[in-house]
């Protein structure tokens, strides 16, 4: 009996009903066989090894398994593998290019955005959607976007610091780069 | 040439933290990360019922699902002598349950399969037969006579019972009593809550057979507190057993006690020879690991005409559930309870305490607290609220009249604590300052004439943190000292390691800054190691704010010793006598000819290459550190609110906290520390807490009930600071970790009755949930939270 969370071989044992998918992980093309029921965070942790996605609650709250699905923040826990068929996923390991950190990695580490990490991941992720969509956002609209995902360490305000910190930032490479196009 | 400590990453440097570096990227390390060769995964089969004998347990069914390799049942573990095992407070605890459910959630069966998903399968298809019994949810139902005895397990427990205990002089309080013009009471109940790190608890027991060795990652704060208890409980070597506490996705207390779920992945690894994986689920995280709180409290206060108190009288029910399993120093049966009062210039106090068992979850643990001292705190500060009240006395200045004065140190408690330094006054006066505290009465009072309801609470007190010394702070017999262990490598270089354990705290961080301010080397030459039994030396684990009194003393005394190695070495390479060298940041030098001097790092090269004649090699040592005493962290937190009349809504204004932890070795460490704290302070105040149906069901046992705050209702806080250091610490630092936790609560709530003040309103038990405040001021009536809740 083949485990659920290894890739399965073509050959999987006859009784295991099985679905072959196709996702796009971080920019990388991976085709699996899963069992329909496997959840889409178990799939990134333990079929992929991508084991930033955290699961903490099971239930949709706390948001730990955050990923961007095709740009937008879902959580991973309640989705299962097979609805990703064909479609982008981001984690927290495709934030940073091999060369540099993201600015929200940065803006978490400036301003002391964590404490344990657990959340982290996906509250980076949530930002980094939030970011994408509105890059000049108010504190208010942070934490808006940042209530589906629970911290117990920081008490959130660094957190919300982090995602402005990042946000200015990115202003900033966007305006030296359009300096750069002008001349 | 002086060196800059703050440049170097010493004390008082805001350095970015080690840890960040592999949290962004995903890359931490916690227990579900890990996969070993192998690995098999465990699930538990939980009880439904609060109160229930069991008839029978059919696992057959379990056993012919494909993949499934262990199926056990308390049955199992008897026959190993392993259904039961002892608690952290003298006590028993079922592992997994023989003969009757005590609480909704025990675990009854587990499943070892080779995957997480047929192992729950495998738990669904097991059959228990139940005959349910009367349930027990609160300290009332527990000592009415003929209640069911919980725990006829044990012989002579012939009803709920689990202690009495008194602390404090009964005789002088009576006195203080009948001398006394006013006499205020107060009557409340701290609810049941729950630590909930966003991680569950978790474990991988890893036996190997072919060297006899058990290596267990599990999700820990007390690595070595553990491995001495799978010692004496597994009848296993301790040698034997290695203890890894990876990344902790938060612990706040939760991760302190030994659970059913480790034990039985032990014994599954055991007999299957192969890595088994247990991980929690939420639901199983709420409603059957380590609570914190559910204690019932009532004074009284004896107070002179003129504001001055004359003497406290308190007495405490606690409800410990099922197995009395609280985390917490062996001689104090209700924690450090007797703590209350000790900011407060007190002659005299006496207080009962009663514990009794419950059909509810065990373990009392610490959560983000040192034993029992947030609801001491919280009983105190509203109990001052109260008294202020009844004489008609401004609360600032009530407090202010009581406080202990800043040259009365060392202060003896009414309870005999002996605290040693603090600037009571000057806190309050910043924090005062700081939230416009006349202005704010003034527009209270013009609001009011508007209809709208405006409130100013305060909370002051100073906490025992960092147990602690040997004479009086023991778990299980074990002395609760701490340790560090430093090598200093060839160039320079080095390597740390304490027996605490962080979770969020950033040891890796600060740990290395007390070794740049005692040596000089810079902090980033320092690489900090926790959580490994076979590597770090023997400690008590992070817990009770006791990492920087205890395992961060062990850093400064074992950096000293190093330095007196040093000092030789340098005397050595400097051709003189050691009297004749003095030290600076990073540097010896000759006292007559200052130019001359080698760097600590020199130094570090000479032990290995040119050390004196007689001297051992080497550059490296260890500290066990046993304080002399708690270190006592003082903070006045001040919250202004407005309720809404019409809905028993409360919006906080303001928070403003004002922190004297003494000498602060990462500010930015501690504002972070601070800032959390704050926000579990107004969870417990305002929404987050675990209650119970009049069956026993835990209504809070997942997120969408067991409600935590986000960054949208989380208000924003105004921090300030007061430097007391304390006279004991090799640095002069104080534990901070919970200070925030332990006083913020009664600062929201004084708020909120402050807003009702007039209402004849006396309390609302926490959290201040709308329909519970709405209810105070449409009734003018207290409102107990006590469990069972109303189902009406």
């Amino acid at each position: 009996m083949t485990s659920l969370f290894e890739v399965m071989p073509a050959e999987t044992a006859v009784d295991t009903p099985v679905r072959k998918l196709t996702v796009n992980v971080n920019g990388k093309q991976e085709t699996l066989k899963v069992e329909p029921r496997l959840l889409l965070a178990h799939m990134i942790r333990q079929a992929l090894g991508l084991t930033g996605t955290h699961v903490g609650c099971d239930t949709t709250n706390c948001g730990a398994c955050t990923v961007l699905f095709d740009g937008a923040p879902v959580k991973s826990c309640t989705m299962f593998a097979v609805q990703a068929d064909g479609h982008d996923i981001t984690t927290v390991e495709g934030l940073a290019s091999a060369s540099e950190l993201d600015p929200i990695q940065e803006g978490f580490k400036d301003e002391h955005g964590l404490q344990c990490g657990f959340c982290t991941p996906g509250m980076m992720l949530s930002a980094k959607a939030l970011l994408t969509e509105n890059p000049n956002p108010t504190e208010d609209e942070v934490r808006w976007a940042l209530s589906g995902n629970l911290c117990r360490c920081t008490g959130y305000q660094n957190i919300v610091k982090a995602v402005l910190l990042a946000a200015e930032s990115l202003q900033h490479q966007e305006a030296s780069k359009d300096e750069g196009e002008t001349l | 040439m002086t060196i800059d400590e703050v440049k170097i990453g010493g004390l008082g440097a805001s350095r970015p933290r080690v840890e960040d570096n592999r949290f962004i990227r995903g890359k931490g390390n916690y227990v579900d990360d890990i996969a070993l060769p192998g690995m098999l995964h465990m699930e538990l089969l939980r009880s439904p019922l609060a109160h229930a004998r069991i008839k029978s347990i059919d696992v057959t069914a379990a056993w012919a699902i494909p993949g499934v390799r262990l199926v056990l049942t308390g049955e199992m573990m008897a026959s190993r002598n392993l259904a039961w095992m002892p608690t952290l407070s003298y006590d028993t605890q079922a592992v997994l349950a023989t003969d009757k459910v005590r609480f909704q959630g025990q675990e009854i069966a587990c499943v070892v399969a080779d995957d997480p998903y047929i192992a729950k399968d495998a738990c669904e298809a097991i059959i228990v037969d139940y005959e349910p019994l009367p349930v027990i949810v609160n300290p009332t139902q527990a000592m009415t006579a003929g209640a069911p005895v919980i725990r006829d397990d044990k012989e002579n427990q012939h009803d709920n019972l689990i202690f009495d205990w008194e602390v404090g002089d009964k005789d002088g309080t009576d006195a203080a009593f009948s001398a006394a013009d006013v006499v205020s009471e107060l009557e409340l109940h701290y609810p049941r809550s729950h630590p909930s790190p966003i991680e569950t608890c978790g474990s991988i027991a890893d036996f190997d057979r072919s060297t006899s060795k058990l290596t267990v990652y599990m999700t820990t704060q007390a690595p070595h507190i553990i491995r001495a208890a799978v010692a004496m409980v597994a009848e296993l070597p301790e040698h034997m057993i290695r203890i890894i506490s990876p990344d902790l996705g938060g612990g706040f207390g939760n991760k302190v006690p030994v659970y059913p779920g480790y034990v039985v992945s032990i014994l599954a690894s055991i007999l299957l020879e192969r890595p088994v994986k247990w991980i929690e689920d939420k639901t199983g995280n709420l409603i059957s690991t380590g609570f914190g709180r559910d204690v019932y409290l009532r004074g009284q206060m004896a107070l002179r005409k003129d504001g001055k108190i004359l003497g406290v009288r308190m007495h405490t029910d606690s409800d410990h559930g099922a197995f009395f399993s609280d985390a917490q120093p062996s001689k104090f049966k209700i924690g450090l309870m007797h703590s209350a009062f000790a900011c407060y210039d007190i002659p005299t106090a006496h207080l009962t305490a009663q514990g009794v068992y419950t059909n509810k979850a065990p373990g009392g643990v610490a959560y983000r607290c040192s034993f029992r001292v947030t609801e001491a705190m919280f009983f105190q500060e509203r109990m001052v609220q109260a008294a202020a009240d009844d004489l008609g006395l401004d609360q600032a200045e009530f407090r202010r009249l009581n406080f202990v004065q800043d040259d009365d140190f060392p202060h003896r408690t009414p309870f005999g604590f002996l605290t040693d330094s603090g600037q009571y006054g000057k806190c309050l006066d910043i924090g005062l300052e700081a939230v416009g505290y006349k202005k704010f009465l003034e527009q209270k009072e013009e609001a009011k004439k508007n209809g709208r309801l405006l409130g100013i609470g305060i909370s002051t007190m100073t906490e025992p943190l960092g147990a602690g010394n040997s004479r009086e702070y023991d778990i299980l017999g074990i002395k609760m000292f701490d340790s560090a262990e430093l090598r200093v490598h060839m160039t320079g270089k080095a390597i740390l390691r304490t027996g605490a354990k962080s979770q969020g705290q950033g040891h890796e961080t600060t740990w290395a800054q007390i070794v740049a301010h005692e040596l000089g080397i810079p902090a980033d030459d320092v690489v900090v190691e926790e959580g490994d039994t076979d590597t770090a030396p023997f400690g008590m684990g992070t817990y009770a704010s006791r990492s920087t009194p205890v395992a961060g003393a062990a850093v400064s005394m074992v950096s000293r010793k190093i330095r007196a190695k040093a000092r030789k070495i340098a005397a050595h390479l400097l051709e003189v006598s050691e009297e004749d060298i003095d030290w600076e940041l990073g540097r010896f030098y000759l006292r007559s000819s200052p130019d001359r001097g080698v760097t600590i790092q020199e130094c570090a090269m000479a032990a290995y290459s040119n050390v004196p004649d007689g001297m051992e090699p080497g550059l490296e040592n260890n500290a066990y550190y046993d304080p002399p005493n708690l270190t006592w962290p003082f903070a006045c937190y001040i919250a202004t609110v407005e309720v809404d009349p019409l809905t028993g809504v409360w919006d906080v204004l303001n928070m403003v906290a004002v922190d004297d932890c003494g000498v602060r070795i990462n500010p930015m460490i501690v504002e972070g520390q601070i800032m959390g704290g704050l926000t579990e302070a107004y969870a417990m105040a305002s929404m987050q807490f675990i209650t119970f149906d009049d069956e026993g069901n835990c209504v809070g046992s997942n997120y969408m009930d067991y409600l935590l705050p986000t960054a949208w209702e989380t208000p924003g806080f105004e921090l300030h600071e007061v430097v007391t250091p304390c006279p004991h610490h090799p640095i002069g630092a104080k534990g901070i970790g919970e200070c925030a936790t332990v006083g913020g609560p009664a600062a929201f709530v004084n708020a909120v009755m402050d807003a009702l003040k007039g209402s004849g309103v006396r309390n609302v038990d926490m959290p201040l949930l709308p329909d519970r405040v709405y209810e105070a001021l449409t009734t003018s009536r207290d409102v107990s939270g006590a469990p069972p809740i109303r189902t009406s």
